[in-house]
């Protein structure tokens, strides 16, 4: 998928703008308290400057200064408007972009037929298909909706959707059934059952959340808007209580003045940017992505205090790999090697191949198991192997499985390699022992290869207060082996899927919120349980279901990513809220001289700034307050950068920035704006 | 350095050194560990029994506001009843006359309200009878009032997760036992022995030196005037309250008023990291109030010391300091200590009259009750600051990348909710006041009230508007001083500012101990290295910005159209 990167891409801009007015429908404005009451000052002045034009009065101030004020107002309310357009329309375009790779491609439906069923193939379009349809894809089609396979296995080109271009496997039954929509079956015939309606796929309800026809303010956007309004009140006291005030002084303030006040020290910076920052919010995990289902899904990841990884994949790469060979004693080292090497050739695990690639190509090249029997893998013996044509039974399998065997057949278990099964398990190996005619031989080293990096992500996460959990069906001895030497700080060892469930419990039991990723039906439960919970986009239905997001890449380390996504979010809006505050310092001294020095000509003392004219001053401080919005929606877009420095130095570094650089900022700002209109004043 | 100065760095000195062991006193009190006064227990058990109260009994936050609420509005009926028929009533040797309903409406809430407002004056407005048994119970119990629902906020605090927060009578009662009761009789025999009356005579007659014959009120000074002080009451016995010389004779009387006032406030401080067993939060806190303290008081002392540049001009010597309003035995740097800390606490005695103070410090005055929360009165202080530490969790908890949590509880809307509400409450106050009183005054200087609204102000011009200002800062605060310039003994000042006192009083209680009760109801969160540390430096500057800011920016216009007009003019 294409990554837009640019911020405010051509067409998005033209969209918006045109957007931007459609949202001064004060339907729309009043679920911004902030921003309608601007809206009402700017109809208020509306009026006035209709007064002034059509009576030709000058008690309310010159015309030119009233249209002025009557434009910036309305420009502000604009900005803001802008500012939420844009962001929607940035989350809106991430979608689409999506969800256009699933647009109406032709889909072969199976239908019924009479009374019998039969696979009556029909070719219909993919919009027509509804939850429950089956259809089936072979090579080259393009899958036409999100759904289960239901009977045999494909390899899918996912590209289009994950950018990963190595295809992957999906089939029937298991945890990998999965298919979306828009992607490509490269080989193999499949049966597919479709999984949600059309428009109700989880792209589509992105799209909902951020185009705002079902967008609903997260608990702490409420919060914050609540705090908001009531700053907004107190300005709304503080202005018209002014008016009283200024009759006892003797000073007639004009109607454009008060309401320049008033839109000055509410604090519409944030109450302009405070829906965007929220979409952002949502529209940097798409980018990362990740489909949330809720805005307060972003939020909750920010909170989260517990980590739960599974050991494969993401703390360590993929499986485990073969490092060494340890004979017992008596036994020929090369002997031993090719006798691993022969019971692995016909195993296609991992761990299989790894044996092979070990034993080097020179060894294996002299070997053939023509006309060998493969013994397979069962639960039961714990084993595995093969029966030579000239007798010899090779098997490899968990240590008490081979002690189990060699015992049962009178001949004990070796001294050395015992302790050597002991030593590898310690160091977090696996050991595989190998026994031919029930006799051991020795003992294959596998280990667990921990990611670069790792342990370094589980650093940042400790610092940002974040405990991580690794998940692992490991004994425990190996568990805390792997554990310590990637950094993690805590384990859950021979881990059930009911495990997790337990550990989430207990967590969110003790107040933590906690996170996970799961792809597996069995997942579903922990992954509803806990406060985050990230399905895999290859998992099954019910997973997705039961989480509340669904990572595109099936990338088990984004959860670390969507955790700092939360963080960006929560703290751009209070670096915003505190700027936004900061700046009504400046915003004071530039008006409130401005709007007594007629009369009360001491007060001059207090335009520290040493503005031009009253008019000037007041003027330039409706401009400042208006062009900060757009000068801050890169921030609210992109979100203040999250450090991982402890939350006290990350506050102070915030409140630096934001809090006394809100102080600085606009006594600057508005200083030069006044220095330039006071060219034509 | 200056002997002035030494004498208020002195008196400070000897607050701090009694406040930390007081604060051990107080949390052994409320935690119920024994102490040396448990003798007082078969006293209160007798109390409870008479009452049929169980102290045992544990209560919820709503319970607690309801039990607060109830005695409350009993008391007031008792004091309205008993101010307008004290004339009908004994212990009145002087004729006192009884109160107009709207002088005891005004007089029994602001009494009620820990404000002390007086709209009349000790002399001849009140009985001994009422001075003593409306005047001094009500600020006996007031004082107790503000500190049983702080101690509610401590246990609040305290627990992880509760909805019990103690028996509110049984710890309204121990605070009047245990603490206000002692410690007002030590005060009020050092009082006794450095001159302050305590007799049930009436007026004594003197022949002054020019041969006048001057009639001299007394009464029962001494321990009105302890509670007065302990409880941050304020109220003066005598109208002109603590300059009277026979209600602050001497320095070492001067002294020990000032101790007794902030001894409590700051001794909370101390208690609430004892009792919460979080020293460092409430040192921190502490620290806060103090700056704060520093940076009204030194601009006020200055100014007063330096004396007033319109008098130096006629050539009058100023060596003294701004001497108008200030009585010679205390002189200009105590007075200046003196108006900043009966002002940031919400006592509200004077022992110099705020109306002559330099702009300046006015402006002090007002900024001191305006933040109300630097130490501030009895209980009620930390209450106040609270809500600004409510606002502060909030902005600095999202700075740090998490949904905002204070002492291990989320801070959702509902909280932010009352606190912000609490936080517009008193601009609305005094601003809204003041400018229905502006209002008032110049469309309507004529109306035929007690003193017409154009002879309200004694001072025209920008002193004048501090006048009224002040009038409903102080009222809001539950202070009780006054820029006595005003003429507020009449229907309107009575009743408007009858209502600001109550709206000022119990919101700001009621808020707090909401918040803190919901919030010990929550799931306990615990605390991560990414968790906002509150005990924090950092955390407690983020705290002192959003009190001034957030006061600044309320105040701001109304300041410069009053002090800060005037400071520039002179």
């Amino acid at each position: 998928m294409k990554h837009s990167n640019k911020l405010f891409p051509k067409d998005l801009v033209m969209e918006s703008l045109r957007e931007s007015f459609v949202k001064l429908n004060p339907k729309l404005m009043i679920k911004n308290p902030v921003m309608f009451t601007v809206e009402i000052g700017t109809v208020v002045m509306l009026i006035v400057t209709l007064y002034v034009w059509f009576t030709g009065h000058t008690d309310q101030g010159s015309l030119s200064w009233n249209v002025a004020i009557f434009l910036m107002l309305l420009i502000t309310v604009l900005f803001a408007n802008f500012a939420e357009a844009i962001a929607e329309a940035r989350g809106k375009a991430q979608a689409e972009s999506l969800r256009k790779t699933r647009e109406d491609t032709p889909a072969k439906k199976v239908s019924l037929v009479g009374e019998i069923f039969t696979d009556e193939i029909k070719v219909v379009s993919s919009s027509s298909l509804r939850k429950g349809d089956i259809f089936v894809c072979e090579p080259g089609d393009i899958i036409p909706a999100d759904g289960e396979i239901i009977e045999g296995l494909a390899s899918i080109d996912e590209s289009a959707i994950t950018g990963e271009s190595a295809p992957v496997i999906r089939e029937a039954g298991g945890d990998k059934s999965s298919v979306v929509g828009g992607t490509k079956v490269l080989s193999d015939h499949i049966k597919v059952r479709v999984s949600t309606e059309p428009g109700e796929s989880f792209l589509d309800k992105m799209i909902a959340l951020v185009e705002g026809a079902s967008r609903q303010k997260t608990p702490n956007e409420i919060a914050l808007t609540i705090l908001l309004a009531s700053f907004t009140i107190v300005f709304i006291i503080v202005c018209v209580t002014l008016k009283p005030f200024a009759d006892y002084a003797n000073t007639p303030i004009t109607i454009a003045a008060f309401i320049s006040l008033f839109v000055c020290l509410i604090p519409t910076t944030i109450g302009g940017l405070l829906s965007a920052i929220g979409i952002a919010g949502m529209d940097r995990a798409l980018r990362a992505n990740v489909i949330t289902k809720s805005g307060k899904a972003v939020e909750t990841a920010g909170d989260i205090d517990v980590l739960l990884l599974d050991k494969t994949g993401t703390i360590t790469i993929g499986n485990r790999k073969a490092t060494n060979f340890y004979t017992a004693k008596g036994v020929n080292q090369e002997e031993f090697i090719s006798l691993c090497a022969l019971s692995s050739l016909a195993d296609e695990t991992p761990e299989g191949k790894s044996i092979v690639e070990l034993a080097g190509k020179e060894v294996v090249n002299k070997l053939s198991i023509a006309q060998a029997t493969m013994v397979k893998f069962t639960a039961e013996t714990r084993s595995s192997g093969v029966d030579m044509p000239d007798g010899r039974r090779i098997r490899k399998g968990a240590y008490d499985a081979i002690k189990k065997l060699t015992e049962r057949e009178g001949h004990s278990f070796p001294e050395e390699v015992r302790t050597r099964v002991e030593a590898i398990s310690k160091d977090g190996g696996t050991p595989l022992v190998v026994a031919l005619n029930s006799k051991v031989q020795g003992v294959i080293e596998l280990q667990d290869i921990i990611k670069p990096g790792i342990s370094e992500r589980f650093d940042r996460l400790r610092k940002m207060g974040v405990k991580t959990v690794m998940v692992t069906g490991d004994n425990p001895l190996t568990a805390k082996y792997i554990a310590t030497k990637a950094g993690v700080d805590d384990f859950i060892a021979e881990a059930k899927p009911e495990d997790k469930m337990k550990y989430i419990r207990k967590e969110q039991g003790e107040g933590r919120l906690v996170a996970m990723m799961g792809d597996g039906t069995n997942d579903a439960p922990a992954l509803a349980q806990a406060d985050v919970g990230v399905a895999m986009n290859s998992g099954t239905q019910a997973a997705k279901e039961a989480g509340n997001m669904v990572d595109l890449d099936n990338d088990p380390t984004k959860l670390i990513e969507i955790v700092e996504i939360g963080k960006q979010l929560l703290m751009t809006r209070g670096t915003l809220t505190t700027f936004s505050i900061a700046n009504d310092v400046a915003k004071y001294f530039a008006i409130v001289p401005a709007l007594f020095v007629a009369s009360i000509p001491a007060l001059q003392a207090i335009n520290i700034m040493k503005l031009h004219s009253p008019e000037t001053a007041i003027l330039s401080a409706v401009i400042f307050n208006a062009i900060i919005i757009p000068l801050l929606i890169p921030l609210a877009l992109k979100g203040v950068a999250y450090k991982p420095i402890g939350a006290s130095a990350l506050l102070r570094r915030n409140l630096l920035i934001y809090g006394v650089g809100g102080i600085i900022a606009p006594f600057i700002g508005i200083k030069l704006i006044d220095m330039f209109i006071a060219l034509f004043f | 350095m200056n002997t002035a100065i030494a004498g208020v760095i002195a008196t400070y000195g000897i607050t701090l050194l009694l406040a930390w062991p007081l604060s051990r006193y107080i949390v052994k009190v409320f935690k119920g560990d024994k102490t040396w006064l448990d003798f007082m227990s078969p006293l209160e058990k007798l109390f409870f029994k008479i009452s049929g109260i169980n102290p045992k009994e544990e209560m919820n936050w709503k319970q607690h506001m309801k039990a607060l609420l109830t005695i409350n509005l009993v008391w007031f009926i008792y004091a309205f009843f008993v101010l307008m028929f004290q004339d009908k009533l004994p212990l009145n040797p002087d004729g006192n006359p009884g109160q107009s309903a709207d002088l005891a409406f005004n007089t029994a809430i602001s009494f009620l309200v820990n404000c002390n407002l007086q709209h009349y004056s000790g002399e001849t407005g009140v009985t001994y009878f009422t001075q003593l048994f409306v005047l001094a119970f009500l600020q006996f119990v007031s004082a107790a009032t503000g500190i049983a629902a702080l101690v509610v906020v401590f246990k609040a605090l305290k627990e992880k997760t509760t909805t019990q927060l103690g028996n509110f009578w049984d710890i309204f009662l121990k605070t009047i036992t245990r603490i206000l009761l002692p410690i007002s009789i030590v005060i009020a025999l050092i009082f006794i022995f450095n001159g302050m009356p305590a007799s049930f005579e009436g007026k004594d007659t003197v022949v002054t030196m020019q041969g006048d014959t001057v009639n001299v009120s007394r009464g029962p000074v001494a321990g009105f005037v302890a509670i007065k002080h302990l409880g941050t009451n304020g109220g003066g016995w005598f109208g002109a309250n603590s300059a009277h010389p026979l209600e602050n004779p001497n320095y070492i009387t001067w002294m020990t008023e000032m101790v007794a006032q902030v001894v409590i406030p700051i001794a909370m401080v101390f208690a609430l990291g004892l009792f919460i067993q979080r020293r460092k939060f409430a040192n921190i806190i502490f620290a806060i109030m103090t700056l704060g303290m520093i940076i009204l008081l030194i601009p006020s002392m200055q100014q007063e010391m330096a004396g007033n540049p319109a008098i130096a001009k006629l050539g009058i010597d100023q060596a003294a300091g701004a001497m108008e309003g200030k009585e010679v035995r205390f002189g200009a740097a105590a007075t200046g200590y003196w108006s900043t800390v009966t002002t940031i606490i919400s006592t509200g005695s004077v022992c110099g009259w705020h109306d002559s103070t330099m702009p300046m410090t006015g402006l002090m005055q007002m900024l001191g009750m305006m933040l109300n929360c630097l130490y501030g009165g009895c209980g009620v202080g930390i209450l106040n600051y609270y809500i600004y530490i409510i606002i502060a969790v909030f902005i600095s908890g999202l700075m740090v990348g998490r949904t905002p949590e204070f002492m291990g509880h989320k801070l959702e809307a509902r909280e932010v909710k009352i606190a912000a509400l609490i936080t517009l409450l008193s601009p609305f106050l005094i601003l809204a006041g003041t400018a229905l009183s502006s209002w008032i005054l110049v469309h309507y200087p004529d109306i035929n009230w007690a003193v017409k609204p154009g002879a309200w102000l004694n001072n025209p011009g920008y002193h004048g508007f501090s006048e009224m200002l002040y009038e409903y800062t102080s009222s809001n605060a539950n202070n009780g001083s006054g820029f006595e310039g005003l003429g507020d003994g009449n229907v309107f000042w009575n009743v408007s500012t009858g209502f600001v006192l109550i709206l000022g009083r119990y919101l700001p209680i009621i808020g707090p101990v909401a918040i803190a009760g919901i919030m010990a109801s929550k799931k306990y969160v615990p605390e991560s290295a990414g968790t906002l540390r509150t005990d924090s430096l950092t955390f407690g500057a983020m705290t002192f910005a959003v009190i001034i800011i957030l006061t600044a920016l309320s105040y701001f216009p109304a300041l410069v159209l009053g002090p800060i007009a005037e400071y520039f003019s002179l």
